[in-house]
């Protein structure tokens, strides 16, 4: 070995480390940047309602017992329900926006029909329009139609996601070959056959990543919620996390507000980690080869 | 590519003129509101369900505790079933569902009507003007003036529209007091004593004089921006809209002034309400808050303890400046927050709101309960009389002052016949512009526009 | 930046489907598609079509009346445009939103080059990963929260920058009434929410790169930056656009950082006030014409980027 590449090698070696303590420690910095709010979070469930008040803590209070007594005792906040009901909205959005989304996304990527170019295109329009722009219009009309206090206004319109569609229009773009379903034609198999038992499967992970999505969205979802249900066993987990902050100053505590975010990010935490590895994956797969 | 945009467009916008005249259509015909007739026709018999709009548990709780007649477990009251309609206030949703119902309300089955309703000071004239027709009048609903007799008058003044008709009652008083910290009273004026604090606060220049010695020796006069607000604008000379006018009262430009000048020279803690700045200064510097029954024993108590009491921290003397507190009637009356209960137009369940009424607003054994369980003051001249002369009923928290004397006073002098239905969104819109003069990131004319601009946002009619 | 979520684009395979018999298949397409549209229809088109049909009356509620529909043509558009404060939100949108992509882009470069990088060999990458993401699932009333205690005027920010003696005690800075903190906030949590997104993108892309390139650069002795700039980021260019673009429409959707931030009023002096915000003022107020009008200004922006989007696809395909 000759002599300069040895000091290039050693020199390539100390910048290695010096760019390794870089990258750690930024990591290690946007780690904590990432998980201070859910610390904070969790913390100030545990503090009284003055102290939170008063400022900021890095400490945990005593008043963690308290808080969840007080969160769970009352007959007009049914958390217990509530989550149930934030479930069922999510659970239920979640299962037919990316359903039909696929569906629709599949339905554009496999056959040539008249019209094809116009729909995809159609979408890609109304995916960049505003929710707020029609809200208040829905509301009037699922008001006039008899529909407070029901779920299928939360959850039958997710099954036109044009977000979620084109996901899954691009992921089939990239993985999903038109030969497959030409097999699977010459097999004997029927259109919608082919969807549900060879489509979906070959999508599940892209459907995984928009299924999380779409069930954070609707679980965090408040306006328009609140604006349809007021039947205290309907209401979902935001409206209570509302109620609880409009409450009267008899009764006003900061201290349950956070108990009760902190019992409405939990689940959503799990599911999370738990389908971390096909989110962190999943996002990726609609990923081009250079 | 363009062309496929552009029919995609005139598409749109041919079916939307289509769909619009469908729209306007329909919305034409529940666009009117309740027939103010509704109630005359109503059916002679009860119906078997009450249902209450309300944004949170407070009058529900009240009623468990003060209606004997209502069943906790099983929501009745007799054989009527009460159904509570709960629908927060954050982003307006309480006000909207209520709209949306009480516009429904000639056409909802008898069972699905809105029956009685709650509201707040701020914004009841939306309710209970003539014009809006949704609330009764408590006359109508079988109040006498000898069962109201007791009341307060401003507490009747807030729910009477401008036909001079009470369409609204509530079971408490908000009178608010000037509260101050004993410690720094003796140390600055060299004296506690709230007698002789009301004579170096009892107009707004004297007020301000105590500001500059307060500031002298470190401390601050107030903790915020908006202490003072509510004090001058309920003492305002004239309403805030006339004829679609905006008009900037006197006493209102007097609170800029004076708010502008304070935090230029450090009387203040320049915190807004709520913020944490605005309660750490009961710990700290802040000589003074302002306040009702309800903001002493549910708000300032709690900031004043340096140790909490979900940490174990007691209530007591020592405790951060728990106990060091007394409170004097300050420069002028005022009040601050309030439950109004209207009956609907159309309900059908007249009576039983009707004694509901009595018995949680007009009943003095209802009203001595009340601010012996609750604190609260409540509306009844003879009971809250009784209590601030009983030498017993002294407060803890205020070194054993009894503050309903003080407190007393200031409800007899409130005066509130300039309200208008625009007032919460003005006096919202107001106070959020001049902070940003406060804080001098704009002048005086920006945020006089910038007020005027929300105000034209929430109220498209208003001229500025 | 929302917006994100969506993944890279098409490929460049050739397009298969001309030379196959579909045309017998073809009304599968349709019913497939059919109840996305058909639901759309019904509870989407109709709202917004109203919505844009308003925005040619005067109309609104006041107190509980309504006023109107009475047409007035484009007056409400010439109220919008009149007072230049439309331009004013627009900027303000923009601003907030550079302010928060510029960070988001840089550290994903940076994360994603970092992850990829076969000799840094970053341990615990999955964790990482894992991690960046998360702030993205807190609801963002709830994050808003907590940065106005953090960043309050006697709260532990500001304690910190005076420990350190970068600020005067007697004279905090006031993040939450100055338009830089706000904007800044914002922005920072805009950043904070989404970047974790861009970086498994922009990953993705950077492992899609042909691995020989780096190999051959390896010989020539090219360092690790050199490399990144000369192969990494020519290479991975279309994936960069789309996230611009995908980022643009999820900033002129900006709506509940800013608006729960500020309470809504966009302070100081209406600096932090979005577009979306604007509309929400409106709609707010149930002034079906103006936020009609609002909507249509929105909408006519939104094509104009799908445009643009469609023209960025197209041109990958021709490549």
């Amino acid at each position: 070995m000759s002599n300069t590449q040895a000091v290039r090698i050693r020199k390539g070696r100390s910048t290695l480390t010096l760019r390794r303590v870089i990258a750690y420690t930024v990591l290690i910095l946007l780690t904590l940047l990432s998980l201070f709010s859910f610390y904070v979070l969790f913390i100030n469930a545990t503090r009284g309602h003055y102290d939170i008040q008063k400022g900021f803590s890095f400490l945990p209070g005593r008043a963690l017992m308290a808080n969840l007594n007080n969160v769970m005792s009352s007959s007009e906040m049914p958390v217990l329900r509530g989550m149930l009901n934030s479930f069922i909205v999510a659970t239920g959005s979640a299962a037919l926006s990316v359903y039909f989304s696929t569906l629709t996304a599949y339905g554009i990527h496999a056959y040539q029909f008249k019209g094809n170019n116009a729909a995809f295109k159609f979408i890609l329009l109304i995916m960049m329009v505003p929710t707020q722009v029609s809200a208040l219009g829905f509301i009037s009309l699922m008001n006039n139609w008899g529909l407070r206090n029901s779920f299928i206004p939360l959850i039958v319109p997710t099954i036109a996601a044009p977000m979620t569609f084109f996901f899954m229009k691009q992921y089939m773009e990239s993985n999903l070959p038109l030969e497959i379903i030409e097999a699977a034609r010459i097999d004997g198999s029927g259109e919608f056959a082919t969807f549900n038992r060879i489509v979906l499967p070959m999508t599940k992970p892209a459907i995984a990543v928009q299924a999380i999505f779409t069930f954070v969205a609707n679980w965090n979802n408040y306006f328009i919620p609140s604006l349809l249900i007021d039947n205290k066993n309907m209401k979902t987990l935001p409206i209570l996390m509302a109620q609880l902050r409009s409450a009267d100053w008899l009764k006003f505590d900061l201290g349950q507000v956070y108990m009760l975010i902190a019992l409405a990010i939990l689940p959503v935490v799990i599911v999370y980690l738990c389908l971390s590895r096909f989110i962190v994956g999943g996002v990726a797969l609609g990923g081009v080869k250079g | 590519m363009k062309k496929a945009l552009a029919v995609l467009m005139a598409l749109a916008m041919a079916s939307s003129l289509l769909a619009g005249c469908g729209a306007s259509a329909s919305s034409a015909s529940t666009a009117a509101p309740a027939s103010s007739t509704a109630s005359s026709q109503a059916a002679p018999a009860e119906g078997k369900v009450l249902r209450v709009y309300c944004w949170n548990e407070e009058f529900k709780s009240r009623v468990e505790a003060y209606y004997p007649d209502y069943n906790k477990d099983t929501q009745m009251i007799g054989d009527t079933k009460v159904e509570w309609v709960i629908t927060p206030n954050e982003n307006n949703a309480y006000q909207n569902a209520l709209d949306e119902a009480l516009l429904k309300q000639s056409t909802a089955a008898d069972d699905q009507k809105v029956d009685l309703f709650l509201i707040e000071a701020d914004y009841a004239l939306k309710y209970t003007s003539a014009d809006a027709g949704v609330a009764m009048s408590v006359q109508d609903v079988g109040l006498t003036d000898a069962d109201m007799a007791d009341q307060f008058q401003y507490t009747r003044d807030v729910v009477t529209g401008e036909d001079g008709v009470q369409r609204g009652i509530s079971w408490q008083g908000c009178p608010g007091v000037m509260l101050y910290r004993r410690d720094i009273a003796k140390d600055v004026f060299g004296t506690d004593d709230p007698a002789e604090i009301q004579k170096l606060v009892s107009d707004w220049d004297k007020f301000d004089a105590a500001a500059e010695k307060l500031s002298a020796k470190g401390y601050k006069m107030l903790p915020g921006f908006d202490d003072t607000y509510r004090v001058f604008s309920n003492n305002v000379s004239a309403p805030w809209v006339t004829d679609n006018k905006i008009n900037v009262d006197p006493a209102i430009t007097q609170w800029v002034e004076q708010t502008k000048e304070y935090t230029d020279k450090g009387y203040n803690e320049k915190g807004n309400l709520w913020s944490s700045e605005w309660s750490k200064g009961a710990t700290d510097k802040a000589f003074c808050y302002f306040g009702p029954a309800w903001f002493i024993d549910y708000c300032l108590a709690g900031y004043t303890m340096e140790t909490s009491e979900a940490d174990g921290g007691k209530a007591e003397l020592g405790n951060g400046t728990y106990g060091e507190w007394a409170a004097c009637a300050g420069p002028q009356g005022y009040f601050w927050g309030g439950t109004w209960m209207c009956a609907a137009e159309g309900s059908d369940n007249t009576a039983l709101i009707a004694d509901m009424m009595k018995t949680m607003c007009c009943n003095a054994d209802t009203a001595t309960k009340l601010a012996k369980d609750v604190n609260e003051f409540a509306n009844n001249k003879t009971a809250m009389k009784a209590l601030a002369e009983d030498t017993s009923f002294g407060s803890n928290f205020l070194g054993g002052q009894n503050v309903y004397g003080a407190m007393y006073d200031s409800a007899e002098k409130i005066v509130m016949d300039k309200c208008t239905a625009y007032d919460q969104g003005l006096n919202e819109s107001f106070q959020t512009a001049y902070h940003d003069y406060f804080n001098g990131t704009v002048d005086k004319d920006t945020a006089y526009a910038n007020f005027i601009k929300t105000a034209q946002e929430k109220y498209p009619e208003l001229k500025g | 930046m929302q917006a994100t979520t969506a993944p890279a684009e098409k490929t460049v395979e050739p397009r298969l489907k001309r030379n196959r018999k579909s045309i017998s298949y073809a009304k599968w397409g349709y019913y497939f598609i059919a109840p996305f549209f058909v639901v759309y229809a019904v509870f989407s088109l109709y709202p917004l079509l109203s919505t844009f049909y308003y925005s040619f009356f005067e109309y609104y509620r006041s107190g509980l009346k309504f006023i109107g529909p009475n047409f007035v043509g484009f007056e409400n558009f010439k109220t919008l445009f009149a007072n230049g404060d439309l331009v004013m939100y627009a900027k303000n949108t923009l601003i907030m939103w550079i302010l928060g992509f510029i960070p988001q882009i840089v550290f994903s470069l940076l994360l994603a080059a970092w992850f990829t990088d076969v000799r840094l060999h970053i341990r615990g990458s999955g964790f990482f990963k894992t991690v960046i993401y998360m702030p993205n699932i807190i609801m963002a009333s709830a994050f808003a929260m907590l940065f106005f205690t953090l960043f309050s005027d006697k709260g532990p920010i500001n304690d910190i920058f005076i420990s350190l003696g970068w600020m005067d005690a007697a004279r905090p800075y006031q993040w939450l009434a100055t338009t830089a903190g706000n904007r800044g906030l914002v922005a920072f949590m805009n950043f904070l929410m989404w970047y974790g997104n861009t970086t498994i993108m922009l990953m993705a892309a950077i492992m899609g790169v042909d691995p020989g390139l780096y190999e051959a650069a390896e010989i020539d002795g090219a360092s690790s930056t050199k490399q990144f700039f000369s192969i990494t980021l020519p290479l991975i260019r279309p994936i960069l656009l789309y996230v611009v673009v995908t980022s643009m429409i999820g900033g002129i959707q900006m709506f509940d950082v800013p608006q729960i931030l500020t309470n809504g009023k966009g302070l100081p002096d209406r600096t932090s006030m979005s577009l979306v915000m604007y509309l929400n003022n409106h709609l707010f107020s149930k002034n079906y014409g103006m936020a009609g009008a609002v909507s249509v200004v929105l909408f006519i922006i939104a094509a104009v980027l799908s445009f643009l989007v469609f023209r960025f696809n197209t041109r990958k395909e021709e490549r």
